[in-house]
């Protein structure tokens, strides 16, 4: 019966880590970059719904007004930061030719340390404002409710962040599948430059899947923030889980990051259940794992993103 | 008045001067075949002419308005869709959605899906496979359909024989000469000579980046062609005999 109760929980941690990671893998898919400011920004979406909600707002509302502001958000940091970058990877790597990525050079690592630039700096001025003091936002009974599940009791907070993840990640997933739009994603994913030939701005769609991306972040922010104590720090764990779940589905695969998270989530609690200390070191070791025997992930790029 | 008139364009690669001061027109319902030998300029003078790489001198109008430094994705927006050399295709798209992207722009005109699949019958079979798995030919004929679904004032070919087999090059140019027939305005880059000579009403030959030699397709004198090529001039002939 425990084993079965780490199971469950597991799956639904996994939910969290997969919401965490949507984003992750969604920028990552449509142009190649590692967002290393990825989990500082979700506590960023924590702090500042907390901040909201000690205004006086309601949850729901301040969820309602974070989500918007950080798309905004991440389509100013692509359009300011990262396609800068970009375009310094694809004048590096392609030489005359317009056709872009694939050829290496230092420029390759240009957004990867912008992110990291983003990164570091965000912590220390999270750390200037609210202090490196530990908060959570205040659910009330939410946190501490439980749903009769068989024989188990399952947290109720998880359950709705799983289902929260699953469609998020099903609503991104159609929005790549069957909207123009998403088809134009990826199209630019596959080649920016024939994209171009085709009418679409590549340094425009970028930008719209990094408000995507941001989106998906900043809610998943909110959930931790409502589950877990955060300090401005958490961030570092945050991109370790969410880059950990990305890897273990598979990069570029966004059904493939909700079973990493599943996986990864599965792993810590069955890993605790063998040992209470252990369970975070499990998780790294079944990415590990992973990482040897199926270097491209679970499911990799089987559906394109 | 023309659809395309280029003047004096100037294109360069760093110090290298690609093409080097080259005019042309091209008139509503034309087909104008670019030749030349490999490095003459052909590719270039395209990306120029579609956006993907910008002229450092001259000027580009499209139905009289200047476009010259207008980037690719707007650019087709207006009217001029380029096929690119080396096809392109977003490989992990299916065969539809890449057409489909070719509506992207959403200009309105004659070309939807299924004339497009009335020209290249072979695609519409294949219209829910990846691209990425489609053989040379059947590749070049989506890139085809996906710019004419852009309904250009004027579509850009650039080398569509390149690395196909001639049977299958032939295939093609009999549905450019379709395209062309039903009054589509076009450019085409060809080093296939009898190829060109089969969908183009003039020629213009390039050589270094310049203009050697503009006549009409039609009666066209080959050695002439073929003098235009390789640079020799009828004095240096004269000389030689």
């Amino acid at each position: 019966m425990d084993w079965l109760n780490a199971g469950v929980q597991g799956v639904l941690l996994g939910g969290q880590y997969a919401l965490l990671a949507c984003g992750l893998s969604l920028i990552f898919g449509v142009m190649r970059i590692v967002n290393l400011a990825h989990g500082v920004l979700a506590v960023l979406a924590a702090y500042l719904s907390l901040f909201l909600v000690q205004q006086g707002l309601p949850l729901w509302l301040a969820v309602v007004v974070v989500v918007p502001v950080f798309a905004a958000l991440g389509y100013a940091v692509q359009r300011g930061l990262f396609n800068p970058a970009l375009a310094q990877v694809r004048a590096r790597g392609a030489g005359g030719d317009s056709r872009g990525g694939g050829s290496r050079g230092a420029g390759e690592l240009a957004p990867l340390l912008v992110s990291f630039g983003v990164a570091v700096a965000l912590t220390s001025l999270l750390q200037e404002v609210f202090s490196a003091d530990t908060r959570r936002i205040p659910t009330g009974d939410l946190a501490s409710a439980g749903v009769p599940l068989g024989p188990l009791s399952v947290g109720l907070l998880p359950l709705i962040t799983l289902v929260v993840a699953v469609a998020v990640i099903a609503g991104v997933q159609l929005f790549l599948a069957r909207t123009p739009t998403g088809r134009a994603m990826r199209a630019v994913a596959d080649d920016p430059g024939a994209a171009a030939l085709t009418g679409v701005d590549p340094r425009h769609m970028y930008a719209v899947a990094t408000a995507v991306a941001f989106a998906t972040l900043a809610l998943a922010g909110v959930f931790v923030g409502m589950s877990t104590q955060f300090s401005p720090g958490y961030g570092d764990l945050v991109l370790l889980f969410a880059f950990e779940a990305v890897i273990i589905g598979g990069l570029g695969s966004l059904w493939g990051t909700l079973a990493g998270g599943v996986v990864l989530g599965v792993a810590q609690t069955i890993g605790a259940q063998i040992d209470p200390q252990s369970g975070v070191l499990a998780g790294h070791l079944v990415f590990l794992a992973v990482l040897v025997v199926r270097p491209g992930g679970l499911l990799p790029r089987s559906v394109p993103a | 008045m023309s659809v395309l008139e280029v003047t004096g364009l100037e294109v360069r690669y760093g110090d290298l001067l690609a093409v080097d001061g080259v005019g042309l027109t091209l008139a509503e319902g034309e087909t104008l075949a670019v030749l030349g030998a490999n490095g003459a300029g052909k590719s270039t003078l395209l990306a120029a002419l579609a956006g993907t790489h910008l002229p450092a001198a001259g000027t580009v109008l499209l139905d009289g308005a200047a476009v010259t430094g207008m980037p690719a994705h707007r650019r087709v927006r207006r009217g001029v869709a380029l096929v690119p050399e080396g096809r392109r295709l977003f490989g992990s798209l299916t065969v539809e959605e890449n057409l489909l992207m070719g509506r992207y722009p959403r200009r309105p005109g004659p070309w939807d899906l299924r004339a497009v699949y009335d020209v290249f019958p072979h695609v519409a079979e294949m219209r829910d496979r990846r691209a990425a798995v489609l053989s040379g030919g059947q590749q070049q004929a989506v890139a085809i359909g996906r710019a004419l679904l852009a309904n250009p004032r004027v579509l850009l070919l650039d080398e569509v024989s390149l690395g196909l087999a001639p049977a299958v090059v032939t295939r093609i140019y009999d549905a450019v000469r379709r395209i062309t027939a039903e009054g589509t305005t076009a450019l085409v880059v060809e080093q296939d000579l009898d190829q060109a000579l089969r969908v183009a009403d003039r020629v213009q030959c390039l050589l270094r980046g310049r203009t050697v030699l503009e006549a009409p397709a039609a009666g066209l004198d080959r050695e002439a062609v073929a003098d235009a090529y390789f640079g020799i001039t009828p004095d240096l002939r004269t000389q030689e005999n």
